[in-house]
């Protein structure tokens, strides 16, 4: 816990962490409140105005689509799909490269020589078109799509996690500590994880985007989140069809969802700047 | 070198195999069988079509054929284009989309490097900065969204390219395609070399050629670009993977009729031995690719062939 006070004290000196982390809260507090307060209905179809443009009258912020659906209710609710497969995917990642790179990392030896020379083969395949495979072989699943995501996300994670397992495990006050009689499990929780904390954190905040863009890829060819149920992705792609008569219907998710990715890549490389200058002290 | 590319060539069968099998295992493992329809066959009919197709034989027996058949490279039947064979239709597509991936990768190493380096010698200047924020940018935004707002802009707004494919002849048509399938890459590229640069460029021998006198553009030239292109190098492996999976956005938005355009439909459509013929056609190209880069670093890089 102490661990966790003084990571958090760190990354709350950082201004550029504190400004795209509060802008991403926003982001996600508005599309949690948004659906709830606006008077339209993601389904509702309003055959009176299709294809409106943006307006600020009757909270028709984002105009309708070409069914008369409203956009603003639909992409806040993309905004939640995106984040929801994100986060989720992000979790599977980090629970199994976290649990494969610790142990190769601390196991050493041939064990570990095995474990990465399996990552190194996976490394090299395109894992997108293997989750396209799934989709077409188990019909689009809402579970499956957050799991095939999470297990093509969590090779970085294992490989990073490992590199500092092994450099860990190498310093004296683990030494110290096996001297002292701490036993190996005791070691691990107390001295290992928490260094581990910095990089961990680092590493899921650059896992997000990676797993918003395979969602996003999906759904927009069709093979992710099914209508009625939509995602940024979906959107796009409906937008890309409309684009000529009615340009919003494609920039306003595209923005949404390029602004999303932007803000966590920036987070990534903002909170990197933050554990770095612990290791490069 | 012939040793060691040898060595690497034998390192990429299990790859190959390991691909094959679980490709073609998760294809087996989808609920139902391709010819399920609303209407029901006759048992004759559908006792006919799974001889016919050897979907009676047991899956090892299956896979061993499936197997043989690919060292020939026949990659069995469609089950949606009925008249072609998946090796027509892969034959048939692919060298659409070899020309627009060659194309782009060719413009995302040559303007990422050149944006890079020039970061790298105006660094922390505004400049840098600038071309810094904009790579960041173009890695985060998707090749789906950068596509149709290119489109939206250059082509719809604008009119100065055609939007689309077919209908189009000549160079123009292929332009947006490649930019908008090179971009991402373009990015990447430009910030991987700014950092090996700045490296490069604080060495000793880099101290030592300007001590000597010569000026800062042949030292980029003659000492430092090749060392700093060497991240470059090894990203070319996932860069290609990442050129193939855009590919496949970029052809259904400007309608080529490529391979991955042919990858989507058969997804789609649930062409079963569609869908895993070109998985593992794109998973042979990524391994192998991967060697030609792995080689070409180890000719480039004597201490990668020692070990």
């Amino acid at each position: 816990m102490k661990a966790l006070a003084d990571i958090w004290r760190r990354i709350r000196q950082s201004r550029a962490v504190m400004a795209i982390g509060g802008a991403l809260v926003v982001i996600v507090l508005a599309a949690l409140i948004g659906p709830l307060i606006s008077p339209h209905d993601y389904l509702q179809t309003d055959f009176d105005n299709l294809l409106q443009t943006p307006t600020t009258l009757d909270w028709r912020f984002f105009g309708t689509d070409d069914l008369g659906r409203d956009l603003f209710v639909r992409s806040m609710l993309g905004v939640q799909v995106t984040i929801l497969v994100a986060v989720v995917a992000s979790i599977v990642s980090l629970v199994i490269g976290v649990a494969y790179g610790a142990i190769a990392g601390y196991v050493g030896g041939r064990v570990d020589a095995v474990m990465m020379r399996f990552v190194d083969t996976l490394y090299a395949l395109p894992f997108i078109f293997f989750v396209i495979l799934l989709m077409v072989a188990f019909e689009q699943n809402f579970l499956l799509i957050f799991v095939a995501i999470g297990a093509i996300n969590w090779l970085d994670m294992a490989r990073i996690v490992r590199g500092q397992t092994l450099s860990l495990r190498e310093r004296e006050f683990v030494d110290a500590a096996r001297l002292t009689g701490v036993s190996t499990a005791g070691i691990i929780r107390r001295h290992i994880a928490p260094n581990l904390i910095g990089v961990v954190i680092v590493y899921v905040t650059l896992t997000i985007p990676q797993a918003i863009l395979v969602e996003s890829f999906l759904s927009f060819l069709g093979l992710g989140i099914q209508e009625p149920q939509t995602s940024l992705g979906a959107l796009v792609d409906a937008g890309v069809n409309q684009m000529e008569g009615a340009p919003w219907t494609l920039l306003i998710p595209a923005a949404l969802l390029a602004t999303i990715l932007l803000c966590f890549n920036f987070l990534g490389d903002a909170l990197r700047d933050v554990f770095d200058s612990r290791s490069s002290r | 070198m012939l040793k060691y590319t040898l060595l690497r060539l034998l390192g990429a069968i299990p790859t190959l195999l390991l691909v094959t099998a679980l490709a073609f295992l998760m294809v087996h493992a989808a609920p139902g069988g391709p010819f399920d329809d609303e209407r029901v066959l006759p048992p004759e009919t559908a006792s006919n079509l799974a001889a016919a197709y050897h979907l009676d034989e047991s899956l090892p027996q299956q896979f061993a054929r499936y197997l043989g058949g690919l060292l020939q490279g026949d990659l069995g039947p469609s089950y949606h284009y009925r008249d072609h064979t998946v090796s027509e239709l892969i034959g048939g597509a692919f060298p659409v989309s070899l020309r627009l991936g060659a194309l782009a990768m060719l413009l995302a190493v040559i303007v990422g490097v050149a944006a890079g380096s020039f970061a790298a010698l105006r660094r922390n200047t505004l400049l840098d900065r600038v071309v810094m924020t904009l790579a960041m940018t173009g890695i985060s935004i998707p090749v789906f969204v950068i596509a149709p707002v290119l489109v939206l802009l250059l082509a719809v707004q604008l009119q100065w390219l055609p939007a689309g494919w077919s209908g189009n002849e000549g160079a123009a048509r292929l332009v947006l395609p490649v930019i908008a399938l090179a971009l991402p890459q373009v990015a990447y590229i430009a910030r991987l070399t700014r950092a090996s640069m700045i490296d490069v460029l604080a060495s000793d021998f880099v101290r030592t050629a300007r001590a000597q006198g010569l000026g800062m553009m042949a030292v980029v030239r003659y000492h430092a670009l090749k060392p700093a292109m060497l991240p470059v190098l090894s990203y070319m492996g996932p860069a290609i993977a990442a050129i193939l999976t855009g590919s496949v956005v970029v052809e259904e938005i400007f309608g080529i009729p490529g391979l991955g355009q042919l990858f989507v439909r058969s997804a789609l459509n649930r062409d079963y031995t569609l869908v895993l013929g070109v998985v593992i056609f794109y998973a042979a190209l990524v391994v192998l690719l991967n060697l030609v880069v792995d080689i070409l670093y180890g000719a480039i890089d004597p201490r990668i062939r020692q070990r």
